[in-house]
């Protein structure tokens, strides 16, 4: 039995060649895709200062973090949509969830809302407080220091 | 007392370690003989001592030895016995003790039965095993000693996260580690054949139970750690991309690409570079993922070592153990000389598919768990989520899918595309017809579910296909694992899609007394009243569910509070149909008196963790299959050695 009778026509040396361009311009197709979809996909994180300043576009998956105003916590007649305001101390940006809340989620407290800008107001799809003592959003280190530190001191 | 012997034991262990890494060196030198047979003893006795060091610290955490750092901190008295049990490795130093008791043991379990490998490459692998011991010895000796004393016992221990006080988590944790474990074996034995340069059929059948052995805790861990995701944290999903689960993922893709290169090595004597290449990168994963878990540098539910230290530690282990190993593989690489060849179109062929599809897919999680890190480095906060790691995992997923149905039909070596063009045509119709039905019967249904429902469809057909025309009585028992678990992932990829695509959710305020409708359920909520379990109280509501007309049952959602840590959890209630799992949450209680309550109706939910099951089941048939194999064949090489002795006598 020949080799190139087993390897369909193909020189030996020239189907391991195949083989392996095959597998480096799929993994090199991988890495291109995903480097695509993460310049395009990959949502940011923004304070309300950032938000005022530098305002995402419309209907755009991102992070909004940032303390609870006191007193700004409504719960609408259904019952479950909630309305509140999350403040950095420079800006303030009003915020819309439909849901159960975090047992943590208290007024005066840190929170970091998943969701985007529909006008003016936020759109949370989900809001991350802290689990225990061991979980506190890693993003909440990008506050200013003293907000960071309120929040720290508040969630500890 | 008891600490005190687990850590001397420990040492002692450690010393072996030392001992069978230099003794294994020398024996491989020209010369150095005679040391080789202090090896396998070495390995078996350090197996034995660290199972006692592990032993002890089970016994102070059952005792609740207050006088011990770890217990006082993890611990608490009034805990149920399991979750004492449990406690031991619910936390970082336990847990790095059960790691290196895993390999250990089962670096001893290869010194006494392993014997297929050629004896210098048996030395070589069980060095490389205590090389890598070594590592995770000082780790623990040196910076997470888990039988410190504390200087005044305390009163109280703090307790165990409540997050952790589940029967599920109790024993996922342990489930991964013998996975991730495992493939530290199969990296011995990687690194063994490499310095002994033999890479041939007989390495990988030695190599393959192991490999086998720990995909299929991988897979079973993975599933568990999902359902308990999906019932314990209240969100309703059951994958998140978080970093952690990612983390899990992907050992267990390189394990599965592994899986089937080391049978293509055993059975044909191909892909020999390939192979070894695999058993390098499985174990860089399962290492990676204890670094991104153990390290602090992810913050995750999951991550309970917040120390930079022990993150440098691990990365430090990792750099040496991967480097040194990618540095190997580049030395020896050339002299694995080059194995059997097979056609483009073969059995052979669409493995390599498989593998490259797998690494695909593996490239891609680890692109998306490690760019937020990267890009923190240069001072941008980003977070990767299932809008990434869906559709572009799907990419590679759905064809793998189609390769998973034809290639298992395809003969070694070189195949005709004509030949199984009939037999492949029928799941291919099917998968048309299902296409058609779901577009036809759920309009605006988005394209990943509508894609994995009728890929599942044509999957599962295919998958049996390998057992049409013979002899179901004579067939092994590997090749049923092998049906066994690609029909299991179609039942997973079916319950997958059938979630993403059907799941309807019912969120409302009420009042006791009130009715509220979720899909085909109609609710009731009776009462919410107080509760207390051992060490924890709730509130629990009674909800009454009834499926279209059919007889309520009832359900009881609970929102727990722990006292010791204090800490919430939600104890959602599941009431699972053959048709779909009903999801239901209590939350809080409004100003007006009202509670938050949310409800799921995820037809054919169940049917994701039934195959994951399936899929280890597989694995399991697969690895019974070639256990009895082998017992068979050493049988049958007595009773010749045993005839061919007489013989002799008889002349």
């Amino acid at each position: 039995m020949s080799e190139t009778k087993v390897s369909g026509g193909i020189k030996p040396k020239h189907q391991r060649l195949v083989l392996l361009v095959i597998a480096l311009v799929a993994l090199i197709g991988a890495g291109l895709l995903a480097a695509y979809a993460l310049s395009n996909q990959a949502s940011y994180f923004y304070v309300p200062n950032d938000l005022i300043k530098t305002p995402p576009e419309q209907g755009r998956a991102i992070r909004l973090g940032g303390m609870v105003e006191k007193g700004s916590l409504k719960t609408r007649t259904d019952g479950i949509t909630i309305d509140f305001v999350v403040g950095d101390g420079k800006a303030r940006v009003p915020v819309r969830y439909t849901g159960i809340t975090p047992d943590l989620f208290v007024e005066g407290s840190g929170v970091v809302a998943e969701g985007r800008m529909e006008g003016q107001t936020f759109v949370a799809d989900n809001l991350l407080a802290k689990h225990d003592e061991n979980y506190v959003p890693r993003q909440m280190g990008d506050m200013t220091e003293a907000q960071a530190k309120a929040v720290v001191a508040e969630t500890k | 007392m008891i600490a005190e012997i687990g850590l001397a034991v420990l040492w002692m262990a450690a010393a072996l370690a030392v001992l069978q890494l230099f003794s294994g060196i020398s024996a491989l030198r020209p010369g150095g003989k005679a040391m080789g047979g202090m090896v396998r003893p070495l390995a078996v006795m350090q197996g034995a001592l660290v199972a006692v060091s592990f032993l002890a610290l089970i016994d102070l955490f059952l005792e609740t030895d207050l006088s011990v750092k770890l217990v006082a901190e993890n611990s608490h008295s009034m805990k149920p016995f399991i979750f004492k049990l449990a406690g031991t490795w619910g936390n970082h130093e336990g847990s790095m003790l059960l790691w290196v008791t895993i390999m250990a043991v089962s670096g001893g379990i290869v010194a006494l039965v392993e014997k297929r490998l050629r004896e210098d490459t048996l030395i070589a692998t069980l060095a490389g095993q205590a090389f890598v011991s070594l590592g995770f010895y000082a780790f623990l000796l040196l910076s997470s000693n888990p039988f410190e004393r504390l200087a005044e016992p305390a009163p109280e221990g703090a307790g165990l996260n409540p997050l952790l006080q589940d029967i599920g988590l109790a024993f996922h944790p342990p489930t991964l580690y013998v996975g991730y474990v495992g493939l530290s074996v199969a990296f011995s034995f990687a690194i063994g054949a490499l310095v002994t340069r033999d890479v041939g059929p007989a390495f990988a059948r030695a190599m393959r139970p192991w490999v086998l052995g720990a995909w299929i805790f991988l897979t079973v861990g993975i599933t568990a750690g999902s359902y308990w995701a999906y019932y314990t944290l209240g969100w309703g999903g059951w994958w998140f991309w978080d970093p952690v689960e990612n983390a899990s993922l992907m050992p267990w893709l390189a394990a599965t690409a592994l899986l089937h290169s080391v049978s293509v090595l055993a059975s044909r004597n191909a892909l020999r570079a390939w192979t070894v290449m695999l058993g390098v990168i499985a174990f860089s994963m399962s290492m990676i993922g204890t670094f991104l878990v153990r390290s602090g540098i992810l913050t995750s539910v999951h991550a309970f070592a917040v120390d930079p230290e022990r993150g440098s530690f691990i990365l430090a282990l990792l750099a040496i153990y991967i480097g040194g190993a990618l540095a190997l593989f580049g030395i020896r690489a050339s002299t694995v000389t080059e194995g059997e060849r097979f056609s483009l179109f073969s059995r052979e062929a669409s493995l390599v598919w498989n593998n490259v599809m797998l690494c695909g897919t593996l490239a891609i999680v680890l692109l998306g768990t490690l760019y937020p890190l990267m890009t923190e480095a240069f001072g941008a906060k980003v977070s990767v989520g299932p809008p990434y790691f869906n559709p572009v995992s799907a990419i590679f997923v759905l064809p793998m899918m189609v390769v998973m149905a034809v290639g298992p039909l395809l003969r070694w070596r070189k195949d005709k595309p004509g030949r199984i063009t009939a037999t492949v045509a029928v799941p291919a119709l099917l998968t048309a017809l299902v296409l058609l039905a779901v577009v036809v019967f759920a309009p605006g249904i988005r394209v990943l579910p509508m894609l994995g429902i009728a890929v599942g469809a044509g999957l599962a057909r295919a998958s049996l296909l390998p057992l049409r025309g013979r002899n179901l009585r004579r067939t092994p028992l590997s090749v049923y694992g092998m049906v066994v678990a690609h029909f299991g992932i179609a039942v997973a990829l079916l319950g997958a899609a059938a979630e993403s695509a059907f799941s309807t959710e019912r969120l409302a305020a009420m009042n006791v007394g009130d009715t509220q409708t979720v899909g085909p359920i109609t609710i009731k909520l009776l009462s919410i009243e107080p509760v207390a379990g051992p060490n924890w109280t709730a509130l629990e509501a009674t909800v009454s569910a009834a499926y279209k007309d059919g007889a309520p049952v009832t359900l009881h959602p609970q929102a727990r509070t722990f006292t010791s840590p204090p800490g919430e959890r939600t104890e959602s209630a599941l009431h699972t149909r053959w048709n779909g799992q009903l999801y239901a949450v209590l939350g809080n209680e409004g100003e007006d008196g009202r509670w938050q309550m949310r409800f799921w109706w995820k037809p054919f939910v169940p049917l994701l963790w039934l195959g994951g099951l399936l899929v280890a089941f597989g694995g399991l048939l697969a690895l019974l299959g070639r256990v009895a194999h082998d017992v068979k064949r050493l049988r049958a090489e007595g009773k010749i050695a045993y005839r061919n002795s007489r013989k002799e006598l008889l002349k």
